[in-house]
C-alpha cells in the first residue's frame, strides 16, 4: 500500500489531508467537487446498468472511447490547435463509445454471436485501434500527447476551471435524468417485454440509458480514466445492493457511495499526485464495497450468519424448554392435578426427547443457565427456575397453537405461520387465538399459565 | 411436427373477419432467423370468453402471444384489436408473461411489481402516487396475497409470484388479456383461485387468451380452445373441437396416453 512507501509518506501529512478533504484550496475544491458529482451520477446510472445486466456492455463502451478520443485529438491538431479542447475530445470519445456499444447490440440482434463474445470482440478491437492511433499520435512531430494519457488512467488534478463547469453540469444533468426516468428505467430493467406491451419505445429507452452511460464515461474520463470508469459505475451499485432490497433506496445509496468515493478518492489523489487518480478512487469505492459485502444489512455475509446463529440459538432454547415441559407433563398425570408442576427432571428423559446427544443437551443447558432458566442441573437431573418454567409453558402453548392453526387453517397457513415468533399473538388476531385456545382446551395445558405479556425475551 | 402440410380444414379456408372481435388475426406468419415457427394463422376470438391455447412444447404458443403483442416482428400478417390496429389499442390489453421471463431477484416488492400495471396510465416522467399504489394493493387483495405486498419478490413462492403477475394484469384494467401459462407450477388452491378470477373477468365481459398445458382441465375451465402446432389445427367452442381426432393432429399419433386422455375427455363432454 502507498502508506508504506517512504517517499510517498514524506509528502503525506494530516495537515494537508485535512486541508484537502475540507476543500480549503480552490483548485482541489473544484477537482473534488466535480469528482463527487461524477460519483453521484455514476452511482445512479450504474444501478440501472447493473440491474439491466449490462455491466460488460459498460466496459465495452468505455474502452471503445479511446479511438474516438485520439481521433478527436488528431483532428484538433490537424486544424492547428494544441489538442486541448475538452468538449471536442469528449465528443469524439463518446461517439466511438456509443458506436462500439451499438456494434454489440447489432452483433446480438443480427448474428448468432452471444452477448459476452460480442462485447469481448468490440472491446478489444476498439481498444486495440485506440492504442495504435495513440502510438501514431505520439510519433507525430510537434504534438504533445501527455494530456491524452491522463484520460486512460485518470488524472483529476489535470482538470481546468472551464472543464470543471462543463463536467459538473453534465454530471448533474445525468443524475436528474435518472431521477426523472426512474419508473421507466425500472420497468425496462425488470420486464422489458411488459414495457413493450404497454407500447413504450423500449429500444429508444435502452439507447438513452446507453447514452447516459456514455456520458458518465466521458465525464469520468479525466478524473478516473476510461479503463477504470466501469468500476466506478458498477461498484457503488453492487455495494448498495447489500444494504437494501428496495430499488429507490438502492439508487440513493449507490449515488451516495459513488459521491463519497469520488470525494475521498479525489482528495487522496491530489495529495499523492504520482499515483493514478482513477485507481485511488476505485480503491476507495472497493473498500466500501468490501465493507458492504461483509456488513450490509440486507445481504451482508456477517449479518446473514449472525441472524442464522441467533435463530439457531433461539430454536435450540425453545426445543429444550419444550422438551422439559413435555416431560413434566408426562410425569404428573394425576386426575386431581392436571397441570404439570415444576420439579426435577431426569436428564436421561430430556436426551431421549429428540435426536440429541448428551453433548448437545449439555451445551443447551449451559446456555439456559446463563439465561436464568435453570434452577440447578447436574449430570443426572435438572430443574427449571421459576422464570424458566414460565417461559417453557409459554413456548409449549405457542407451539401447540401453531400446530392447531396449521391443521385448521391449512389453506392460509404457509403465509401466516412464523413458528419461531415469540408469541402467536404477534401474528394472529386475538379472536383467532381465542378460537385456537378453545380447540386446545381438552389438553392438559392451561390456556394461559402465566399472565401473558408481550415482552419479547432477549 | 411431422405433418406440417396438412390441407386446411374444410370449414376454414377464408373466414369472414368480424369487425369488432376482441382480437382478429389475419394471415399471421412468424419466423426466428428465417425459420418460420407459426404459419398462416387466421383467427377471430369471440368476445367475453375464456379461450385456451394448447399444443405441444415448441408449437409456437408463446410465439403466437408475443406476435400478437408486437413483441417480436412478424413476417406477414395483420392484427386487429376490437376492429382497430393493435398499436392504437394497447390500453385495452393486459399481459401475463411466463413466470421465468423475469429475474425474481430484482430489488422490488410485490406491490411495486403490481404497480407496473398502471404505469401505462401514469405517463412519462410522472412519479407513482399513492392512488396508484392503492389500486395495485386492491389488485393484490383480489388475488389473495394482499398481506405480502411489502415482500421482496424473491421471497415469494412460485405460486405467489404467479399471482403477483396476475395482479399486475388486473391492475391494467384491460379488455383483452394474454396469459402465458398462468397455471404452470401452481397448487390446486392457487389454480382454483386463478380460475375463479378468470371467470370474474369473463363476467365483466373481458376476453382471456390463455396458454394452457393440462389437457385434463381444458374442458372444465375454457369455453373455447385453439389447438396449435405451428398452424391452427382447430379452433372453436371446446365442445366442438376438443376431441381425440384434433388432439391427434395436434400432438401427433405417437402418444397413446394422450389418446386415453382424449377419450376420457370426450366422455366428460358428452
Ligand atoms: N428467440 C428465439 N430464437 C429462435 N428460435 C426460437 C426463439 N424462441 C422460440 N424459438 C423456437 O420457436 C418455436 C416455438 O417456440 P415457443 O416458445 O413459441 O413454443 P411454445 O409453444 O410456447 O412452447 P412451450 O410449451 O415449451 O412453452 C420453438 O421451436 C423454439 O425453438
Ligand atoms: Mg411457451
Amino acid at each position: 500500500m502507498f502508506f508504506g512507501d517512504p517517499i510517498l509518506l514524506a509528502t503525506f501529512s494530516w495537515e494537508i489531508f485535512r486541508e484537502v478533504l475540507f476543500l480549503q484550496e480552490y483548485n482541489t475544491r473544484t477537482v473534488v467537487t466535480s469528482t463527487s458529482l461524477l460519483g453521484i451520477s455514476a452511482g445512479m446510472v450504474g444501478s440501472f446498468l447493473l440491474l439491466r445486466k449490462r455491466s460488460l456492455m459498460g466496459d465495452a463502451l468505455s474502452h471503445a472511447c479511446l479511438p474516438g478520443l485520439v481521433i478527436a485529438f488528431l483532428v484538433l491538431v490537424l486544424f492547428g490547435g494544441t489538442g486541448r479542447n475538452l468538449p471536442i475530445l469528449l465528443l469524439g470519445a463518446g461517439a466511438t463509445g456509443l458506436f462500439g456499444s451499438a456494434m454489440v447490440l447489432w452483433l446480438r440482434n443480427h448474428t448468432r454471436i452471444k452477448d459476452d463474445a460480442g462485447m469481448g470482440i468490440v472491446l478489444s478491437v476498439f481498444f486495440g485501434a485506440g492504442v495504435v492511433l495513440l502510438n501514431i499520435a505520439q510519433k507525430m512531430p510537434g504534438t504533445r500527447t501527455a494530456g491524452l494519457e491522463s484520460f486512460i488512467y485518470g488524472q483529476a488534478a489535470a482538470m481546468m476551471r472551464a472543464d470543471f463547469i462543463l463536467l459538473s453540469v453534465l454530471a448533474v444533468a445525468i443524475t436528474l435524468w435518472c431521477l426523472a426516468l426512474k419508473k421507466e428505467f425500472t420497468l425496462l430493467c425488470f420486464d422489458e417485454n411488459f414495457a413493450r406491451s404497454l407500447g413504450w419505445p423500449v429500444q429508444r429507452l435502452d439507447l438513452f440509458l446507453l447514452l447516459l452511460i456514455a456520458a458518465v464515461t466521458v465525464v469520468g474520463m479525466q478524473a478516473v480514466g476510461l479503463i477504470l470508469i466501469i468500476a466506478f459505475l458498477i461498484i457503488p451499485a453492487a455495494a448498495a445492493r447489500f444494504w437494501t432490497d428496495n430499488l429507490g433506496r438502492m439508487l440513493f445509496l449507490s449515488a451516495f457511495i459513488g459521491g463519497i468515493s469520488g470525494w475521498v478518492g479525489a482528495s487522496l489523489s491530489s495529495l499523492l499526485p504520482r499515483l493514478p487518480a482513477g485507481a485511488i478512487v476505485v480503491l476507495v469505492a472497493s473498500s466500501i464495497f468490501i465493507f458492504s459485502l461483509l456488513f450490509g444489512s440486507a445481504r451482508g455475509i456477517v449479518r446473514r450468519n449472525l441472524d442464522q446463529l441467533r435463530l439457531r440459538r433461539k430454536i435450540g432454547r425453545q426445543h429444550l424448554l419444550r422438551a422439559v415441559y413435555e416431560t413434566l407433563e408426562q410425569m404428573s398425570p394425576t386426575p386431581d392435578d392436571p397441570f404439570p408442576r415444576n420439579r426435577p427432571v431426569p436428564l436421561e428423559r430430556i436426551v431421549a426427547q429428540r435426536s440429541w446427544t448428551r453433548q448437545d443437551v449439555r451445551k443447551l443447558l449451559r446456555r439456559a443457565e446463563r439465561e436464568d432458566h435453570l434452577h440447578e442441573w447436574n449430570e443426572r437431573e435438572l430443574s427449571l427456575s421459576e422464570s424458566g418454567f414460565g417461559e417453557a409453558s409459554r413456548i409449549t402453548r405457542n407451539h401447540r397453537l401453531w400446530e392447531i392453526f396449521m391443521i385448521t387453517h391449512a389453506d392460509i397457513a404457509p403465509s401466516h405461520v412464523d413458528r419461531d415468533a415469540d408469541s402467536v399473538e404477534h401474528l394472529l388476531s386475538p379472536e383467532m387465538v381465542r378460537e385456537l385456545e378453545e380447540k386446545l382446551g381438552l389438553q392438559n395445558i392451561p390456556a394461559s399459565p402465566h399472565p401473558l405479556t408481550r415482552e419479547v425475551h432477549p | 411436427m411431422t405433418k406440417t402440410n396438412l390441407p386446411p380444414a374444410e370449414d376454414d379456408p377464408h373466414p369472414e373477419h368480424s369487425r369488432d372481435a376482441p382480437l382478429s388475426i389475419h394471415d399471421l406468419t412468424v419466423a426466428y432467423h428465417r425459420k418460420p415457427v407459426i404459419w398462416d394463422i387466421d383467427l377471430d376470438l369471440p368476445e367475453g370468453k375464456l379461450i385456451a391455447v394448447v399444443g405441444p412444447n415448441g408449437a409456437g404458443k408463446s410465439t403466437l402471444l408475443k406476435a400478437c403483442l408486437d413483441l417480436i416482428p412478424r413476417v406477414s400478417g395483420d392484427i386487429r384489436v376490437y376492429g382497430k390496429p393493435y398499436r392504437q389499442q394497447r390500453s385495452l390489453i393486459g399481459y401475463v408473461p411466463q413466470r421465468e421471463s423475469v429475474d425474481w431477484d430484482f430489488p422490488v416488492s410485490a406491490l411495486e411489481v403490481v404497480t407496473m400495471g398502471v404505469y401505462g396510465s401514469i405517463g412519462w416522467f410522472r412519479p407513482v402516487l399513492r392512488k396508484h399504489r392503492a389500486k395495485a394493493q386492491e389488485a393484490l387483495e383480489k388475488v389473495g396475497i394482499g398481506h405480502l405486498a411489502g415482500r421482496q419478490i424473491s421471497q415469494l413462492s412460485g405460486g405467489q409470484q404467479q399471482r403477483v403477475f396476475l395482479a399486475r394484469a388486473l391492475a391494467q384494467e384491460a379488455q383483452l388479456y394474454f396469459m402465458d401459462e398462468p397455471f404452470a407450477a401452481v397448487d390446486a388452491a392457487t389454480e382454483r383461485a386463478i380460475v375463479a378470477l378468470l371467470r370474474e373477468l369473463q363476467q365483466q365481459g373481458k376476453t382471456c387468451l390463455v396458454v394452457h398445458h393440462d389437457l385434463a382441465t381444458v374442458a372444465r375451465y375454457f369455453d373455447h380452445v385453439i389447438l396449435l402446432n405451428m398452424r391452427v389445427v382447430a379452433a372453436g367452442p371446446t365442445a366442438e373441437v376438443f376431441h381425440n381426432e384434433n388432439l391427434q393432429k395436434t400432438y401427433g399419433g405417437k402418444m397413446p396416453l394422450l389418446e386415453e386422455a382424449g377419450q376420457a375427455l370426450r366422455q366428460n363432454l358428452s
